[in-house]
């Protein structure tokens, strides 16, 4: 176990060296530069300032001092604000994380609840109605979704206030940030229920005389939970790290918000900053679905 | 006349899929008396599991019964309520599987699963509950059974769990202890065990057994009385040497023949020829005809009755009742 987790976390660190890499010289290969916009019509300080940064060096050069600043802890400062980056993610990370441990935390729950109505009245209509309806938030695109949202229940009916930092409603931006979630797991709970329920255990636990109640949820649910469990965890990383189009959406000040900036801003620390925050969680989650795995199903081993 | 233990009666459990109704029990009776041995004989198809799984009341949908009594001590458990018949199953009859691999449930461990079966039907503490599963892996004879309590179904192999799923059947003493192809997924050798074992807890429990299986040699010395089924429907019956030496169905001489011996050498086997029939829809004769290469046109036209062969012994099959007409015209002649 502890070998299995070692071993995992140094391949981890390699995973994220590459991200780092390739979005690095990616970046870099984009035409223009954090400066080369506003100042354009200035060579001489664009020039001074590429200088400060290290900019006008080669590629390589600066991937490599990039690298040791991260190791000393240091991310740098955002070119377009001069803030310091670690803190600028921590303080964005913590609205979306708000958001969608939310959103993560209702589309797990409902999920699951749903998924497991839809495979016991495989058929009848409360499975149809569910599988139509999450077939609908599965297909039709967040943007669309959360727009929707935001004009019906808080512009035409009003029961929603507008987000704003001092006064966040969390209603609209986590229901626009579970939905897609939420009809996935439905849709894999539903089809993992009913594979288990197929199974011949069932009906061992059936004929010893288990109250049907128990058979579901002792012995069916937690063995329709294992693939769920590859899904959620990574989910669950993609959700905390905010959504980009749902933060943009209901103007959440959020990672998504902050990543999306930076990008059109080629405010290049700042897009380094999240990206390899968003890789390390998403590694990290990944790491803790699987060791979730081994209690759930012991057949699992690591050896 | 005592009644018998377990009376099943003109029993129809039927299919109901898109291309129409799966006749797959189509009106058997049987009883079986206490601590009796009963052998249900047929191919892939035939209704055998079919008739345990209603015994059970364990259909998976779109399988119901269709009409017909089981009658355990003289009552219809056709009849029972959901609540009566869960704390049926498991107390007075248990059921085990043809392959125990995927029969016991992969994420709780052996003991977990022993002692819900004891404490769902007794009124045992958890400790109490512990110690009957101990006491019923060695009865089993599962090799160091306290640490099996502790570890999961992979970790043992198929022959330890199909002890265990003995051990699980039997921790409540049922009446009856249905076998549903107990050895089918099993090797030879350990097949062997199985039998023996089961043969062992017979003796020592009294419990009777329904040992279900396609292949006769199995259950040749273990049953009293055998059932040989086809396409939902019993042709012939009788006790376990009328079967063997006096075989009165085509059906059942077919199945004898495609036996391997210990004494041939170099001989072939012979299989039945074609395939089973379309229980979606049954022919108006026997259902063997199209099989049989002894058919008559009366075997295409009409369903044969049970006819007795001696007082241990029915079958159902024309080939009997010619036998008599031949006979008959042969006196009459002399």
């Amino acid at each position: 176990m502890l070998k299995y987790a070692v071993k995992r976390i140094l391949l981890a660190i390699v995973t994220v060296f590459i991200i780092a890499a390739i979005t690095f010289f990616s970046m870099n290969a984009i035409p223009g530069g954090p400066f080369s916009k506003e100042k354009a019509g200035d060579p001489a300080v664009q020039a001074v300032l590429e200088k400060r940064f290290g900019l006008d060096k080669p590629v390589h050069e600066q991937f490599i001092m990039y690298l040791g600043n991260v190791l000393r802890g240091d991310f740098g400062i955002s070119l377009k604000t001069g803030r310091d980056i670690s803190q600028t993610i921590s303080e964005s990370f913590a609205v979306s994380a708000r958001l969608g441990g939310m959103a993560a935390a209702t589309a797990v729950c409902i999920g699951l609840v749903l998924g497991a109505i839809a495979a016991l009245s495989r058929g009848k209509w409360p499975d149809r109605l569910i599988i139509f309806v999450t077939t609908l938030f599965v297909s039709v695109p967040s943007f669309i979704l959360a727009t929707l949202l935001l004009l019906v229940f808080c512009l035409m009916l009003g029961w929603f206030g507008v987000w704003s930092p001092n006064n966040p409603n969390y209603v609209l931006p986590v229901i626009s940030l579970a939905l897609y979630p939420m009809s996935y797991i439905t849709r894999l709970t539903k089809s993992s229920m009913l594979d288990v329920l197929g199974q011949d255990y069932i009906r061992t636990a059936r004929a010893k005389g288990v109250r049907e109640s128990l058979v579901i949820f002792k012995h069916a649910l937690r063995n329709a939970l294992i693939p769920v469990i590859t899904y959620v965890g990574p989910m669950t990383a993609y959700i905390l790290t905010g959504s980009m189009v749902v933060e943009t959406v209901f103007t959440v000040g959020g990672l998504g918000t902050k990543f999306v900036s930076a990008i059109n801003n080629q405010d290049y620390p700042m897009i380094m900053g999240v990206t390899l925050f968003l890789a390390i969680l998403m590694v990290a989650a990944t790491l803790i679905s699987d060791l979730v795995y081994k209690v759930v199903d012991p057949r699992i081993s690591f050896d | 006349m005592s009644q018998p233990l377990l009376q099943v009666k003109d029993l129809c459990t039927s299919f109901d899929v898109e291309s129409g109704e799966v006749r797959a029990v189509n009106g058997i009776s049987f009883n079986l008396d206490k601590g009796k041995v009963l052998g249900i004989v047929g191919e892939s198809g035939s209704g055998k599991s079919v008739t345990a799984y209603s015994i059970m009341r364990i259909l998976v949908e779109p399988g119901r019964i269709k009409s017909g009594q089981i009658l355990f001590n003289g009552e219809d458990i056709v009849k029972y309520s959901k609540l009566q018949m869960r704390q049926f199953r498991g107390k007075r009859v248990s059921i085990i599987f043809q392959d125990p691999m995927t029969s016991l449930n992969p994420t709780y461990t052996i003991g977990n699963q022993l002692r819900e079966a004891i404490l769902l039907h007794t009124d045992r503490t958890k400790e109490q509950a512990n110690a009957r599963a101990l006491e019923m892996l060695q009865l089993v004879g599962v090799n160091d059974p306290q640490k099996r309590l502790n570890q999961y179904p992979h970790e043992l192999s198929g022959g330890m769990r199909q002890r265990v799923m003995i051990a699980m059947a039997l921790a409540c003493e049922p009446d009856i202890l249905i076998a549903d192809e107990p050895t089918t997924a099993l090797d030879v050798t350990i097949q062997a065990q199985i039998l023996e074992l089961m043969k062992d807890l017979q003796k020592k429990l009294g419990m009777a057994i329904i040992m279900i299986t396609h292949d006769l040699g199995v259950i040749a010395d273990m049953c009293d009385e055998i059932i040989v089924m086809y396409a939902g429907r019993i042709c012939e019956r009788g006790t376990a040497d009328e079967i063997f030496y006096n075989p009165c169905h085509e059906y059942t001489k077919g199945l004898l023949r495609s036996i391997p011996k210990l004494d041939s050498k170099n001989e072939r086997l012979i299989p039945i020829e074609g395939s089973p029939v379309d229980l979606t829809c049954m022919p108006a004769g026997c259902a063997f005809a199209a099989r049989c290469d002894k058919a008559m046109k009366i075997c295409l036209k009409q369903l044969p009755q049970e006819y007795w062969i001696n007082d241990e012994h029915l079958a159902s099959c024309w080939m009997n009742v010619k036998k008599v007409y031949d006979e008959a015209a042969k006196g009459g002649e002399a």
